[in-house]
């Protein structure tokens, strides 16, 4: 009993350095927002001091941020199920390599986080844009011109782009602790292809691809950038709501209002998706 | 096909990766319900040549037929053999009863019937109990049976095993050596077995194929295989053995008489075709080389030695001594007397006669 107790103290010790950090930057500034979230907007912009739930009930009556959240949602989905795709086969290729080609390749992966990311933004804009250089491209055959941007697909094609990394890696770690032996093992015991994947490696590289969606997901929801520079007016995602409500429109407490509900489907959200995978494999801790 | 049918049959099969040979040109033909051992150092080629079977590489060129139907290059799962792993393989999000019932699953067999199979596959194994549990969760020992269970469950026409007790200890492989035999003989079901165990090997297999370099140097049954090797490697490979060069001097109703450089002359069986002036090797085996204290004894192949190290291991005595010309050999002596008497035992620096009967040693190319 006694030495249960000094074990748990020392634990909390050890892990003091963290929680405050934690406490600091991510405890302190969401009380601050939760605490906004039940004010008001003052004329001159600033927050007025003055606890109510109405922010809250504006919410839930306002159609143009349940819209933004439906077309985020949406717009997440899409791009997450996407990367996904591509990145699995490109995470095999990779993680079947010899380990002197598979090193080269993670760094290939990485090389674009050595540009900023708005500026490799402005280049889509270049790359799609009416005057851009696929459209010129297109011109020469007499096609197009194609209307990309300022739509969702502009957006879709920039976030899948950006978040490609954050989907590969994952995947690849998962991919390289993988035992292939048991592929084979697979076809000696009547798998076919399908059934191999199915069956086999998908299941256990499940960690990966749970770990590598909520990577793209999160950010690609709450993404306000992207949708600003490649969506313009006709793209409006959450995140562009609350860096109106932050910005220009000044009313800190209803962005406050926004970014908390926001944050608890999110949350919502991840929580039942990681009990799904969960379920389907815990093979990974026996017991 | 009139012809009999042979499980595997493999007909100069030869496997090059990127201008490497791994198997060179081998022919092979293994019996219905037969043990048969491939044996040899890492890199001859044995699992190469496994993998083929199974269908998991295809061979550069030549053939392989099971029970008589050309292979080709049929993917490993439409082949009826199943393999066993040296890493196991096991399916490690599965349960044992789940890897177990992996391969009738793929067969779309019926629930029911592939629960009461898996119970008996488990039960095979001594297993009935671990079904739930998750492959790690068990020793390395009761993995092996997991594997074993898993392949057989699906009553293949040949069951490939690769060193699958290499990664066990010592007593745990002796007593999977039996369990393995003793299941091969119950279901009659032919195992074409990897090892470079030779010890493993002689005891479990009907047939063995000694393979060196990606070839097949010799195949016989264990007994020919020990006593009559036909090259310096097989009789190196498999057990302890002596050996002296020389240039053939005469050869008398196949005893052939070498003599050395040293001008010794030694006598043994003649295992190929030799005539005066030919070089070749004598191989005699250290347990068919006795000792003698005392008089010099008659006869041929008889040196003076000095012993030079004993060792006592129980059940033998192995006493390495040496050769008048400086050359070590050894001599293995069966303890048939129980007694604690140092003179019964010989000693470094005690002078001896080395002495074997020409019937007991070979002479094989050099």
């Amino acid at each position: 009993m006694y030495n249960a107790r000094t074990e748990q103290r020392r634990a909390w010790l050890q892990a003091s350095p963290a929680l405050i950090w934690l406490g600091f930057f991510f405890l302190a500034p969401l009380v601050l927002i939760l605490i906004y979230s039940f004010q008001g907007r003052a004329d001159d912009g600033t927050v007025l001091w003055n606890w109510s739930l109405a922010n809250y009930q504006k919410l839930f009556a306002d159609g143009a941020f349940w819209r933004t959240l439906w077309l985020s949602t949406w717009i997440a989905l899409v791009v997450t199920a996407i990367t996904l795709v591509v990145s699995y086969p490109l995470a095999f290729f990779m993680a079947t390599r010899s380990p002197k080609i598979r090193g080269v390749l993670v760094l290939a992966v990485m090389i674009p986080f050595w540009t900023n990311f708005l500026v490799r933004i402005y280049a889509w804009k270049v790359l799609l844009g009416n005057n851009g250089v696929l459209n010129r491209f297109l011109g020469q055959f007499d096609l197009g011109p194609l209307q990309i941007i300022n739509s969702p697909s502009a957006v879709i094609m920039a976030l899948i782009y950006g978040e490609l990394p954050y989907m590969i890696l994952p995947l690849y770690a998962a991919l390289e602790r993988f035992d292939w032996v048991q592929l084979e093992a697979a076809r000696d015991l009547g798998a076919g292809r399908f059934q191999t994947f199915w069956r086999v490696l998908l299941p256990q590289t499940l960690p990966g691809i749970t770990a590598g969606s909520i990577l793209v997901f999160v950010p690609t929801v709450g993404t306000f950038a992207v949708s600003d520079i490649l969506g313009g007016t006709s793209v409006n995602m959450v995140g562009n709501t609350l860096s109106l409500q932050f910005g220009s429109a000044s009313n800190w407490a209803y962005g406050s209002a926004i970014s908390m509900i926001f944050m608890l489907l999110l949350l919502g959200a991840i929580l039942l998706y990681f009990k799904a995978t969960r379920e389907v494999n815990d093979g990974e801790n026996p017991g | 096909m009139n012809t009999p049918t042979w499980a595997v049959e493999l007909d100069h099969v030869t496997k090059e990766f990127r201008g490497s040979v791994a198997v060179r040109d081998i022919s092979l033909k293994i019996a219905d319900g037969e043990f048969f051992s491939l044996l040899g150092p890492s890199g001859c080629g044995k699992t190469t040549l496994l993998r083929m079977i199974a269908g998991f590489e295809n061979p550069s060129s030549g053939d392989i037929y099971i029970e008589g139907v050309l292979m080709g290059e049929t993917p490993a799962n439409r082949r009826d053999v199943n393999t066993v792993f040296q890493s196991y393989a096991l399916f490690p999000h599965m349960s044992v009863a789940e890897n177990v019932a992996f391969g009738l699953h793929m067969k779309n067999i019926n629930k029911a019937d592939i629960a009461t199979r898996v119970k008996q596959a488990l039960d095979m194994v001594q297993l009935g109990a671990f079904g739930d549990r998750r492959p790690k969760q068990l020793s390395g020992g009761q993995q092996q049976r997991v594997a074993l269970a898993r392949a057989l469950i699906n009553e293949p026409e040949v069951l490939l095993l690769d060193e699958p007790l290499a990664a066990l200890d010592l007593k745990l492989r002796k007593e999977m050596q039996l369990e393995l035999k003793s299941i091969q003989q119950r279901l009659g079901i032919t195992f074409i077995f990897v090892t470079h165990d030779q010890e493993e090997a002689l005891t479990m297999s009907d047939r063995i194929a000694v393979m060196e370099l990606g070839k097949v140097l010799q195949v016989g049954q264990p007994t020919e295989i020990y006593e009559r090797p036909k090259t310096r490697f097989v009789a190196d490979f498999i057990g302890e053995c002596n050996f002296i060069d020389g240039t053939v001097l005469a050869v008398e109703n196949g005893a052939v008489t070498l003599e050395t450089d040293g001008g010794v002359r030694v006598v043994g069986t003649g295992m190929f075709p030799v005539a005066a002036g030919d070089h070749a090797v004598l191989a005699v085996r250290p347990e068919k080389v006795r000792l003698v204290e005392g008089q010099q004894p008659q006869g041929t192949n008889v040196f003076a030695a000095i012993v030079e190290r004993v060792a006592y291991i129980g059940s033998d005595t192995r006493i390495i001594v040496r050769l008048p010309d400086g050359s070590p050999f050894d001599v293995w002596e069966a303890n048939t007397v129980s007694t604690l008497d140092p003179n019964q035992y010989y000693t470094a620096g005690d002078p001896v006669y080395v002495t074997w009967a020409t019937q007991n040693s070979l002479i094989l190319e050099r």
